[in-house]
């Protein structure tokens, strides 16, 4: 029988499908081969060179700790300053964009063809796109981001020389202690709500789009194919998958060294084992070593199976803190917290004519730009996951059901410690340092010391499911798309993320470092989301609406 | 003795398999029994396909034409995985239980130093299936 797919064109994945005819074949620049007997097959020249810059970095900061200091203080403030209007628009967008095709037919094409059905059930691939999405910052931020703003609301505004000088978001709610908790949720459910998880949306929707229906390879450069064509395996495409790398491996280590630094914190309250870099690296180290093993087991063998112990565990400690906290207080609060969040959502939104410039830069513009950074690596992440859904179920799943849920979670545990300071006028949260918050809310219910250590393991549980499905979203960019690269590669990242989290953990102001990369490689990658939504648009048009 | 066998085929490296291939040919001649080439892949467009459709298209292609060419009788299994860097092995296992194969004729390298400690997918099968298996070494 000849080979019937040279005379008839690419057969369809399941049912009809847009496909695009190309002469790339996946693969076809990558270097295969082996050292002594780890074999590899990478692409060239998008793992080397992601490789070597990153390298290079490191040393930079390393050699030259003050003069990197320095620059990435003023590269940081560059960009969370002079392009806060660009990245508060830009999820504005991204926002309205998700919404706008949850309600129009597009919503009714099928990721993987008309008649594909999904790889995973719901709570599996909910388990997943949660745990990639938001871990070790909701456990980072959960207790300490409502108590902040509560705080500096409550505080009032302050202008010197006509600036506002304070952080507190808008106006402020000087004097009212209701109105400074709404405020205060209301501003943290913008920063986890509906707005990163359509930055994660829209990243996600057009790679599973442009792979599933598309036929192209699983690789960020495959969603630009409408606007650049065959170009895009040249050097445009290069450059999408480098910044793409970039992201991913800063954004993860910023995030391991975050998780270090809280799960310490949480051993030195709980057992009294000293906070210090031993202590982070020795962390970091084992929770690698655990997130090697989950990748050689695989997606389904290894992050599946610890992402949905990950959901079982936060659900305990959310339903403990909900019933043995102020639970009428928490509940009332969510639907308050949620009205507050669509009340203040027009002006927290707003990206011109600010007067709140510390609350909207510090706060708002950074985060846009952190979750724009993480948006390659939790957006491939979701792609891979997602097959089999139509458009619309997955924009409601992937947008609307994390977002209450991060409501929620921020309702009890920010709720709980909001009341702990309104109502019992106990504050050793509110005085603590940022990655003690959460224990010290914990240590003022029952059963803290079974509280805290799961609060220590759900931060370390994330912290692998971070690293090893990072892992994979890297290993796939720098192999130009193949999922079946040999598993060295995987170890190969999974190691270099530990590596780069440890040196520059262990380096003068290395977490700061990591922050302004973060930003940095978001500024660009910016650009790069709202050429995607126009892309997923034009790549829907020409879909079949089941 | 064997009524059915089964052989693992990586579409992407068909050419390291001729000795294979023939071996598994020549068995299957000898004792009258099936030969079911079975491949592996991906939801995600590979080096292979753009689809999986389009890798069984492939492989069926690839079975008749091997069939045909050894005089055998001969059709294609494919096998779909999430992740086939790590899933091959039980894959493979699994699908020799699925097929009711009596023999896996596979081809393998020459073992170097990582086979002391992961063992090639060869000798994960020859370990862990209950079918016998029989390891071609490349040359």
């Amino acid at each position: 029988m000849a080979d019937t797919s040279d005379s008839q064109g690419i057969p369809e994945p399941e049912g009809t499908a847009g496909l695009i005819e190309t002469d790339y074949e996946i693969g076809q620049d990558n270097v295969e081969g082996s050292l002594g007997p780890i074999g590899f097959d990478i692409h060239n020249p998008v793992f080397a060179i992601s490789g070597l810059a990153v390298i290079a970095f490191v040393f930079y900061t390393l050699a030259l700790p003050e003069q990197a200091g320095a620059a990435f203080s003023w590269l940081f403030t560059q960009v969370t300053q002079g392009f806060d209007w660009f990245f508060l628009g830009a999820a504005n967008i991204f926002v309205l964009f998700c919404l706008l095709l949850i309600v129009t037919p597009l919503g009714s094409v099928r990721l993987g063809g008309a008649d594909a059905t999904p790889d995973y059930t719901y709570v599996g691939w909910f388990a997943m796109l949660f745990a990639a999405g938001m871990g070790i910052g909701l456990m980072f931020y959960g207790v300490s981001e409502p108590l902040t703003h509560f705080s500096t609301a409550l505080g009032g505004t302050s202008v010197e020389e006509g600036a506002r000088t304070d952080w507190a978001p808008l106006g402020a709610a000087a004097g009212s202690e209701a109105e400074a908790v709404r405020l205060g949720f209301a501003a943290t459910i913008f920063h986890w709500g509906l707005h990163p998880w359509a930055i994660y949306a829209v990243v996600a929707l057009s790679l599973a789009l442009f792979t599933y229906n598309k036929g192209l390879p699983l690789t960020i450069r495959s969603a630009f194919y409408p606007i650049f064509g065959e170009r895009v395996w040249g050097w445009v495409g290069h450059v999408i998958d480098t910044l793409a790398v970039f992201a991913t491996l800063f954004g993860l280590a910023t995030s391991l060294g975050l998780g270090a630094t809280q799960a310490n914190a949480g051993l030195y309250e709980l057992f009294g084992i000293p906070v210090g870099e031993t202590t982070e690296v020795i962390l970091i180290s084992a929770i690698t070593g655990v997130a090697l093993i989950s990748v050689l087991r695989g997606l389904d063998g290894g992050v599946k199976i610890l992402s949905e112990l990950n959901m079982g565990l936060a659900a305990l400690l959310l339903l403990f803190v909900l019933f043995v906290g102020p639970t009428v207080a928490i509940l009332t609060g969510f639907v308050d917290y949620l009205w507050a969040y669509i009340e203040y959502l027009p002006a927290l939104a707003n990206p011109v004519g600010r007067e709140d410039v510390n609350f909207m830069q510090g706060w708002t513009s950074f985060y846009w730009a952190w979750w724009i950074s993480w948006s390659p690596f939790v957006g491939m992440f979701i792609a891979r996951v997602s097959r089999g859904r139509t458009v619309r179920e997955f924009l409601v799943c992937v947008l609307l059901i994390p977002s209450l849920v991060c409501v929620l979670w921020m309702a009890v545990f920010g709720g709980t410690a909001v009341q702990q300071v309104i109502r019992d006028g106990y504050t050793a949260a509110q005085d603590a340092e940022l990655p003690i918050q959460l224990f010290r809310m914990l240590d003022a219910l029952p059963l803290a010391g079974i509280t805290s250590f799961i609060g220590i393991v759900l931060v370390i549980v994330f912290f692998v499911t971070s690293s090893d499905s990072g892992s994979l979203v890297i290993d796939t960019i720098t192999a130009g798309g193949k999922v079946d690269a040999p598993v060295p590669q995987r170890v190969f990242w999974c190691i270099f993320e530990g590596a780069i989290a440890i040196v520059l953990l262990l380096s003068a102001g290395g977490l700061q470092s990591l922050q302004s990369m973060v930003i940095s490689t978001g500024l660009p990658f910016t650009v790069v989301l709202l050429l995607m939504c126009w892309t997923i648009f034009r790549g829907l048009q020409q879909e079949r609406r089941v | 003795m064997f009524s059915r066998i089964m052989i693992p085929v990586d579409l992407a490296h068909a050419g390291r398999l001729e000795k294979a291939l023939k071996v598994a040919a020549d068995l299957a001649r000898h004792y009258e029994a099936e030969l079911v080439y079975v491949g592996v892949t991906t939801n995600e467009p590979s080096s292979v396909a753009h689809t999986p459709q389009e890798f069984k298209q492939k492989l069926a292609a690839f079975a008749e034409t091997q069939a045909d060419t050894h005089g055998v009788r001969g059709r294609a299994h494919v096998i779909t995985s999430h992740d086939p860097a790590v899933e091959l092995d039980e894959g493979l296992i699994q699908a020799s239980e699925d097929l009711k194969a009596d023999l896996v004729v596979m081809a393998t390298h020459i073992p170097n130093l990582s086979d002391r400690i992961w063992s090639s997918h060869g000798g994960t099968l020859a370990k862990q299936a209950d079918a016998s298996v029989f390891l071609v070494r490349g040359e």
